[in-house]
């Protein structure tokens, strides 16, 4: 690799061709602020936080984009350059919302963050201030323009790394403003709801639709008996809401924190997961088997789903009939749980916590009734139950361990792993395997389908139904990819894995967000870690196959009779259909 | 997505085939986004919400950069422009000699607003910075046509010479 020398602050720094000022400072060890920039992601010089000096250079330049080059030499820490950064964000304070002490993001807002570091003690401009209508159409997302700097990270998000494109930036000068199209609202466009743009917003301009109000509501109500679920993934990522290194698990401590809220039964979306592996993998074998539309892919994401009714439609018969977990859950936990337990259907209040936001429109679609009833009432995000534990008054890292409670808290490895990229397929194959061939696996982990490549593949041989060949994407421009391949014929393929967030679901929407500044400071890549805490612990479970968990084999035994079976096609399963991707196409002729 | 309005519009080309036209002649080319949205502009006038999603969705891109572009440059028109758009100059040289009054006559002549459209559709009222020609100041232009050192009394007579004009074509 060719290195660049250059100074900074008088230290020599020795970086690799290409890399940017920004990046060599931090190589030695000198802090550049930054507010739009966001590694991997954004990089536009935009806000010119960033500006340093460079000898020769004109002005002031912003040193996330500026080269290196050879014998440069750079000052971050001169009188002009802290007076023109303090005055670029005393510009962007001018026209923002003085509502910090009410704001979701008080004390977790890049910007107040910013200004204090800046040392900004006064706001020497006024003008006029933007006064746009909140978009608050949708179950999922809130956007609040007035509160947005206009970074552009979620436009760059929702165009280059999903390739959805809801957002952009319209109009000009002072009226700028990042929206979708026309101004619209999300409802009325193809915003899927995956979050990625709410995930990298540096202040309260996007944030989930709280539902917190309406689970404290059900707590205090006594006439209802509220059960909850938690989703694989919050797991591998509560712990950073509470200070805990990123990669840390704390299922038994979430549980404690739970049960203190006042919740009645906590059970875990793992169990239902196994239960989704148990429907989607026979289904899969039946489609295999009898002639079916393949691939079969998966339907656990909801953003996905989306992202497929509204974008490639040609796809829909491919994907699994099987409900999410989420929703398999909903279902039961109205039916098999309250028949079980002598508990009236009717009382009872379904809450899951979720590391997504399209889950809280997941929950709201009219295929998610079976039951009788909504079958889940709340979704909550990691980031609202860290919310609804600090209101509690709880110190979470001093909280005794316990476990989930029975029946629907029993739950095995190939449940967990749901939680990461590949970790769907893994699981499917780990129980696909050994029902056909009769044999125990000898090797689970399934390591071709893991890790954060865009598009992976393997293939499995499975006597007697022969080389399955499956393929897994996560992030919605990925998926895009890979479509186009197997829509092209370049690629064939018997099960594909989709999630619609990088990462899979540790990288969701309603995950504890990573600040500009950490994502830079972290020497490895946060999904990469939060992953390896989700295989760490599958590792060290007893049960790791979804068709070994005997919670399952009951809920068979009492209840569901046979995976495919009529209480099965009844409960956990269900069609989508194509959706127009802009309301004005499905209104008005061209 | 497959048109829907063929035969349905009653011009000799639909919208849609307008867009197909445009957009297959830029096809595969880079940084054709703002070329193909002026060509389809010139031909059906403005750009609309449904034009502006076919185009996106023939060009492969999402609305929201289609729409992004419209509205950030002055040129392109969500709403329809009447088939005259007067475009009087208030730069400084114009404005000083006495283009702002020009602007009021032509809007109680025609009983719109600047920025407005007649009701026939006629003519759209505009007003614009410095069109490089003080010379002719107080100066305007219809679509292409450049009038110069106006007076006020030129303003019933261009409103009149454009009505002929539009009259002649219909016959």
């Amino acid at each position: 690799m060719e290195m660049v020398n250059l100074t900074i602050d008088g230290q020599e720094v020795q970086v690799p061709k290409g890399s940017t000022v920004l990046e060599a400072a931090q190589k030695a060890g000198i802090d550049i602020p930054t507010l739009c920039h966001l590694k991997d992601i954004n990089k536009i010089g935009a806000c010119r936080v960033c500006v340093v000096e460079i000898e020769k250079a004109r002005g002031l330049q912003p040193s996330c984009t500026y080269p290196v080059t050879e014998g440069m030499v750079v000052r971050t820490n001169t009188a002009m350059v802290r007076e023109s950064r303090k005055a670029v964000v005393e510009l962007i304070l001018s026209n923002h919302p003085m509502e910090c002490l009410t704001c979701s993001r008080s004390t977790d807002c890049e910007l107040q963050a910013l200004a204090k570091k800046l040392g900004i003690k006064e706001i020497r401009f006024q003008g006029e201030n933007s006064n746009f209508p909140m978009d608050t159409s949708n179950p999922a997302i809130v956007r609040d323009p007035n509160k947005c700097i206009l970074c552009r990270r979620c436009v760059a998000v929702c165009n280059e790394v999903q390739g959805v494109g809801a957002l952009g930036l319209n109009e000009r000068g002072f009226n700028s403003i990042v929206a979708p199209a026309f101004q619209h609202p999300l409802s009325e466009v193809n915003c899927v709801y995956c979050g990625q743009c709410v995930n990298v917003c540096p202040v309260g301009a996007l944030k989930e639709k709280d539902e917190m109000q309406k689970v404290w509501d059900a707590i205090n109500d006594p006439e209802k008996h509220v059960v909850l679920q938690t989703a694989p993934a919050v797991r591998a990522a509560l712990g950073e809401e509470f200070g805990l290194p990123i990669g840390t698990i704390v299922t038994k401590k979430m549980v404690a924190a739970i049960r203190r809220l006042g919740i009645d039964k906590i059970f875990d979306t793992d169990f239902t997961a196994d239960l989704t592996i148990m429907e989607e993998g026979n289904e899969f074998l039946d489609r295999l088997q009898n002639g079916g539309k393949l691939p079969l892919m998966t339907s656990c994401s909801p953003g996905w789903v989306k992202y497929c009714e509204q974008h490639y439609p040609e796809f829909l018969d491919n994907l699994s009939t099987a409900k999410s977990p989420q929703q398999m859950f909903g279902a039961l936990a109205k039916t098999y749980y309250p028949e079980k337990c002598g508990i009236d259907a009717a009382k009872i209040f379904s809450v899951s916590v979720m590391p997504c936001t399209a889950k809280k429109y997941e929950r709201q679609r009219p295929e998610m009734m079976d039951s009788g009833f909504v079958d889940v009432d709340a979704v909550l995000t990691t980031r609202e139950l860290a919310a609804m534990i600090k209101e509690a008054g709880l110190d979470f890292n001093s909280l005794p361990e316990e476990d989930y409670d029975l029946p629907m808290g029993i739950s095995t490895g190939a449940g967990l792993i749901f939680g990461v990229t590949g970790g769907v397929m893994e699981a499917a194959l780990r129980t696909v395997y050994e029902v056909v061939t009769g044999k125990t696996l000898e090797k689970l982990e399934f390591v071709e389908v893991r890790g954060l490549e865009g598009i992976k593949e393997a293939t499995v041989d499975v006597p007697p139904v022969g080389t399955v060949k499956v393929a897994v994407a996560h992030g919605l421009g990925n998926a895009k990819k890979l479509l186009e391949r197997i829509k092209a014929g370049e690629a064939e393929y018997h099960f594909v894995e989709i999630m619609a967030c990088p990462g899979g679901c540790i990288g969701g929407g309603g995950q504890p967000r990573v600040t500009g500044p950490e994502r830079m400071s972290l020497e490895d890549n946060y999904l990469d870690l939060r992953a390896q805490a989700v295989y760490n612990e599958d590792k060290s479970m007893k049960m790791r196959k979804s068709h070994e968990n005997p919670a399952i084999k009951t809920l068979y035994e009492e209840y569901l009779v046979k995976p495919l079976g009529e209480k099965s096609h009844h409960l956990l399963h269900t069609h989508y259909q194509a959706k127009p991707k802009y309301q004005v196409l499905a209104e008005k002729e061209c | 997505m497959s048109c829907q309005c063929q035969g349905k519009t009653g011009e000799k080309e639909s919208k849609c085939e307008i867009i197909d036209r445009v957009v297959d002649k830029y096809q595969g080319q880079e940084g054709s986004m703002i070329p193909v949205l002026h060509e389809v502009q010139q031909a059906i006038g403005y750009l609309p919400e449904d034009v502006q999603a076919y185009v996106a969705e023939k060009m492969g891109v999402p609305l929201s950069e289609v729409y992004g572009v419209v509205s950030f440059y002055a040129l392109f028109t969500t709403e329809p422009i009447g088939k005259y758009k007067i475009s009087i100059c208030l730069g400084t040289a114009c404005y000083v000699k006495g283009s702002g009054r020009i602007l009021e006559e032509f809007e109680k002549k025609l009983g719109i607003k600047v920025g407005e459209t007649t009701e026939d559709g006629l003519f759209t009222l505009e007003a614009c910075r410095c069109l490089g020609a003080c010379g002719l100041a107080p100066v305007l232009v219809v679509n292409e046509n450049v009038h110069g050192r106006l007076k006020i009394t030129d303003v019933p007579e261009i409103i009149e010479k454009y009505r002929a004009m539009s009259r002649e074509e219909a016959s």
